[in-house]
């Protein structure tokens, strides 16, 4: 537990002492605060039917911000060690294979972590300034927040492995990017299918729709011309 | 301390090392020569339980390097060729988190620290970043490193391998010093040092052994071991002709200096020739200024196992 604990410290540690952790934190950070000002700001000029922190964590661009931070906090782990030769010291000292995977792993999770702890800020500074609860429940912040924990821990898991499989980052970082992307939009073939699905069959009620509706023209216009006709009649009659 | 029994690795249907077999004792220093790809790397990798090999075996301390692999670790302070570290960690940072991940108890964290870099001349660096230090400060560093948790062997990979000749004094000083205590397997191209240093050698080509003995041994065995210089003027005489048919003799190379010839025999091993080159001098009336026996040195003990071709 101790070497553990060690390998961690130094994976948090090396993190803030490479430019790449404040890279991601800034631009992490302007995007989430972007997307806050855009929701509220919107959220203020119309009446809508969801709250300040659904409208947060539901706009698409900070999706995108979301999917690529895993490659650029994971990409390093240990592609970094195989490029250096660091891996030989490392794993020629006495840890076991274990203490070292999750020393990465957690080492990346904290990070992850930290990256969100600014976000609470968004929510307490919108309840100060507005005296609003930015959403219906102490639960709906539990359940973005625990959200984020699991998927983070689930694509920083992605990330680790793809680190592993190369000693070039770019490389370890393009594969799970485009791993986490094609997961993370899965959700989206679903949709588009029942789109597709549904087009069709609106297609073929719309032909549906269209049998009837001639017949119902038919009928109309029947009625229509009769309508017509008796409106002339009528014209006639009224003279 | 080391015993290596039929050790094999193949990458990719290569064999790196073949059935390799060799002990080294307590307390011994032993060299471990080759040329570029000859195998000393992986057989070091592997004592160090870095990558399992292939086949055969190897225990550290009694301890398997493979399926007992924490306990020879432990056992072992290994420094990699290059010596890799990290470079956003200061030296006294990267010491104690290493003296952490030996199982340093906590306690003595700080004393050891102390002394490895008293050990190894760190003082003045203590408070730098890695990345800034030159080669031979690195060296050190990874030096300390092998020896923070107080090992039994240690394994150095080449830890003279770009320095300069001051720092290659120090460190082989501080080898020497080392191996009072400690058992020490070390790769080196530098072959003086391995005379100097070594009590045993082990040569390496192509992934077997060639040779394993004393420094002193290795010199008597090889067939070509001495040379004699003369310098002399011969005036119109061809004077390599007449050299080489003194018996013992292998080849005779020239070079001219002016008036002078300077000539280097190759000698079979054993045999003083040099009174015979004066009395063929006499009697030609050659004048000499130069004529002095080459003791044969481990470089030509390497180049006659490793590359005959070249003798």
């Amino acid at each position: 537990m101790h070497k553990f604990y060690t390998l961690l410290v130094r994976e948090v540690r090396s993190y803030f002492h490479s430019p790449i952790a404040y890279v991601v934190l800034i631009f992490f950070l302007l995007v989430a605060g972007v997307d806050f000002y855009f929701q509220v700001s919107f959220m203020n000029q119309r009446q809508v039917q969801y709250t300040v922190q659904e409208a947060f964590f539901n706009s698409v661009f900070f999706w995108f911000a979301f999917v690529l931070i895993f490659p650029l906090i994971t990409m390093r782990l240990f592609a970094e060690e195989f490029k250096l030769g660091t891996i030989e010291p490392l794993m020629t000292a006495p840890v076991r294979d274990w203490q070292v995977v999750l020393g990465k792993f957690f080492g990346a999770l904290v990070f992850y972590l930290v990256l969100w702890i600014p976000t609470l800020l968004y929510f307490a500074i919108f309840l100060r300034i507005t005296h609003e609860p930015a959403a219906h429940s102490v639960g709906a912040y539990l359940g973005s927040y625990l959200m984020l924990l699991l998927l983070g821990m689930f694509y920083l898991s992605i990330g680790c492995l793809t680190s592993v499989l190369t000693k070039n980052q770019i490389i370890a970082a393009v594969i799970s990017f485009c791993t986490i992307t094609l997961l993370f939009f899965l959700g989206l073939v679903q949709y588009i299918r029942d789109r597709a699905h549904g087009d069709f069959l609106s297609g073929r009620d719309r032909y549906a729709a269209y049998c009837v509706l001639r017949q119902h023209d038919h009928r109309a216009a029947d009625s229509h011309a009769s309508g017509i006709s008796i409106s002339k009649m009528e014209a006639l009659i009224n003279g | 301390m080391i015993k290596v029994e039929n050790l094999t690795k193949r990458y990719a249907g290569q064999s790196a090392i073949k059935d390799l077999n060799f002990e080294v004792g307590q307390g011994e220093i032993m060299g471990f020569l080759g040329p570029n790809g000859a195998g000393k790397t992986t057989t070091m990798r592997i004592l160090a339980g870095f990558m399992p090999p292939t086949s055969g075996r190897a225990t550290i301390a009694g301890f398997d390097v493979f399926s007992q692999s924490l306990q020879a670790r432990a056992r072992l302070g290994y420094m990699p060729e290059n010596v890799p570290l990290y470079n956003d960690m200061r030296v006294n940072e990267y010491l104690v988190y290493r003296a952490a991940l030996k199982s340093v108890p906590s306690r003595r964290v700080a004393e050891r620290v102390g002394d490895v870099k008293e050990l190894c001349g760190l003082k003045e660096v203590e408070k730098q970043l890695i990345g800034t230090l030159s080669k031979g400060y690195r060296q050190r560093v990874g030096l300390a490193d092998a020896l923070l948790h107080e090992p039994d062997l240690l394994i150095l990979d080449e830890p003279t391998i770009g320095l300069d000749p001051n720092q290659i004094r120090q460190v082989r000083e501080l080898i020497k010093n080392l191996g009072k205590q400690h058992t020490i397997l070390l790769s080196t191209h530098i072959l003086p040092e391995v005379e100097m240093t070594c009590g045993r050698v082990i040569i390496i080509h192509k992934g077997r052994i060639e040779a394993c003995d004393t420094p002193d041994n290795l010199l008597g065995k090889i067939r070509q071991a001495g040379g004699v210089v003369v310098e002399a003027k011969t005036a119109s005489d061809n004077g390599a002709e007449e050299l080489k048919k003194i018996p013992g003799v292998r080849n005779v190379m020239t070079a001219v200096d002016g008036e002078w010839k300077i000539f280097s025999l190759r000698v079979e091993s054993g045999l003083d020739v040099r009174e015979q080159i004066f009395r063929l001098a006499t009697d030609r009336h050659w004048a000499v200024r130069e004529l002095t026996q080459r003791r044969a040195t481990l470089e030509d003990v390497f180049v006659e196992l490793t590359h005959p071709d070249l003798v």
